[in-house]
């Protein structure tokens, strides 16, 4: 397969320090990163072009490098958008770019805020996602399940196994991530038991989450796949929304997936995985802390009012203590809970949705999409209908069972 | 012969000014060119590596970006040792610029804080501005002694 050329749009990348951490993770997803050659007058004239204006003259060089692709003059595959993190010149002039792109070159786009901590395993998943979608378009194009496949997808909080036939669900696992391989053996047996499938039956086996380069390997995958391009596919495929605009809204264990998605292919998308309290795990907490299930704070925050308790922070360990103080106060417990699914989907919306393009339908899916409460909260922040499709919480390994059957006929 | 800072750090015409007029620039190739010759760094383009950053959080705090905090590293060698500055607002690019507003600003702001001689020009525009601007600089670096008239015009 022919090397895929990412043009670099960047500030600040060399002096950080962590230039070689971008190119490092291209090339372990068979990329190679370009920059657009731009003369000292274009760079001079991109601000009245952009009709943006910008101090920092490595802001205006990135302006001008965007329009070199936009125009042709810079021929790539993708594009990779990177400023540095807190800087709000940089955030602004980032994200421009990144609509500008992708609304006049349609090329896929991703943006990434680093610091100095920022390594080539964290831009990992990013860098493969637009690969992927640069380069297997026609995978990803995939409508229908055919065949007898399977798809596991090894979360950071939860595994999930599902095995598929002829467009429909057999049956599924869903277990506690604890060992990457025991979790996944224990997912997919539940799955084919479930099925009432003989694991030699399988014609071709998707996997995909943060396991999935140990689980490629140990389960002889055909296909693996990072979440983004993979998640995108279930949600599209699992709403029947294939054709046309969505937004895919993850909101997983460990971090946070908000895709632009056309046709089912992500267009623009952000991953974060900054801070635990826009995660799942934050209301795993409020849970316990209520003492209910997990599965029962979603029912219990659509009984409760979220302005009726004061948050202080979104953190996981100051958000708790807002949610204690409140209830030391005498709060109801379904206020608390409603408060706290509403402080996760606001981090998320103020957070990730801002750099993405929310287009309806909105899509939420993963395990916490089913706590009803997130996207009723989700609801009323974007003003939107917000899609909870069935088996939500088996997106990861839909797409990858769903993306694995074309492998059959190849 | 006195240590004289430039900035923008990288102006090659300053550089040849102050070498002219038999002071010593201190300019950031300088600093890089050390980096890109230390045998065991790996870090392309500039050899900066995510230890930088760090080190220059002995002028800003974790809050300001990284490469901000990068820029600072390498010119912080050339903060400690400068006797007096030129400083060139306004510059186009082609004159030279370390790319990030913020640190320019913070730089100008310790360069002034050092109290010592510092010479503050607008970068000229028309041929006589341009004139008086050499004709500033000169004043300016032969006023501080130990230097030499310059070698040629």
């Amino acid at each position: 397969m022919n090397e895929i050329e990412v043009a670099q749009i960047s500030c600040g990348s060399e002096y950080t320090g962590i230039q070689g951490e971008i190119e490092s993770a291209a090339e372990r997803v068979g990329a190679k990163i370009i920059f657009p050659d731009i003369d000292l007058e274009e760079v001079e004239a991109a601000e009245a072009k952009f009709g943006l204006k910008v101090t920092s003259p490595d802001l205006k060089l990135m302006l001008a490098r965007a329009i070199s692709i936009v125009e042709g003059r810079t021929t790539a595959d993708a594009v990779f958008i990177g400023t540095c993190f807190r800087c709000a010149e940089g955030a602004l002039v980032r994200n421009e770019i990144r609509r500008y792109i992708h609304d006049k070159s349609g090329l896929p786009v991703i943006s990434y805020s680093y610091t100095e901590r920022t390594t080539a395993d964290t831009l990992l998943t990013r860098m493969e996602a637009l690969s992927t979608i640069a380069k297997r378009r026609s995978l990803l194009a995939r409508e229908k399940q055919s065949g007898l496949t399977a798809g596991i997808d090894s979360g950071s909080t939860t595994t999930k196994a599902v095995i598929m036939q002829d467009n429909e669900i057999l049956g599924f696992g869903w277990v506690s991530s604890t060992d990457v391989l025991e979790s996944a053996e224990e997912a997919y047996s539940i799955a084919l038991k479930e099925s009432g499938i003989e694991r030699d039956a399988v014609q071709a086996i998707g996997v995909t989450g943060y396991g999935r380069f140990i689980l490629g390997k140990s389960f002889n995958a055909d296909l693996v796949q990072e979440e983004i391009t993979v998640n995108s596919k279930g949600a599209v495929y699992l709403a029947d929304r294939q054709k046309g605009a969505a937004t895919v809204i993850d909101i997983g264990g460990m971090d946070n997936k908000a895709i632009s998605v056309q046709d089912g292919i992500p267009g623009i998308f952000t991953m974060g995985g900054i801070c635990a309290g826009a995660s799942g795990r934050f209301l795993e907490m409020t849970a316990k802390r209520l003492g209910v299930d997990i599965t029962e704070l979603g029912k219990l925050a659509l009984a409760g009012m979220a302005s009726e308790i004061s948050m202080n922070s979104y953190c996981i360990v100051f958000g708790i203590q807002s949610l204690v103080n409140s209830l030391s106060k005498g709060a109801r417990h379904a206020d608390i809970a409603a408060a706290a699914c509403y402080s996760v989907a606001e981090q998320v919306f103020e957070q990730q949705l801002q750099e993405i393009e929310v287009r309806e339908p909105v899509i939420m899916v993963g395990g916490t999409a089913l706590i009803e409460g997130l996207p009723q909260a989700m609801r009323e922040l974007l003003q939107v209908e917000v899609i909870v499709p069935p088996y939500a919480q088996l997106i990861g390994a839909v797409g990858s069972a769903l993306l694995s059957s074309g492998f059959i006929e190849e | 012969m006195a240590n004289i800072f430039i900035y923008p750090s990288n102006s090659l015409i300053l550089y040849d000014l102050v070498e002219r007029f038999g002071h010593k620039p201190l300019a950031v190739m300088q600093e890089i060119r050390k980096r890109v010759t230390t045998v065991g760094i790996d870090s392309p383009p500039l050899n900066i590596t995510p230890e930088d950053p760090k080190i220059g959080l002995k002028y800003a705090a974790v809050e300001v970006p990284a490469g901000v905090r990068g820029r600072m590293s390498l010119l912080d060698p050339l903060l400690e040792a400068a006797e007096a500055a030129i400083l060139v607002e306004d510059a186009p690019i082609g004159f030279g610029c370390m790319g990030c507003q913020r640190t320019s600003e913070l730089v100008g702001f310790l360069i002034r804080a050092k109290r010592i001689p510092i010479l503050e020009l607008n970068y000229p525009t028309s041929d006589d501005a341009a004139e008086n601007f050499v004709y500033q600089i000169s004043e300016f670096l032969n006023g501080l002694g130990d230097g030499k008239e310059a070698k040629n015009e």
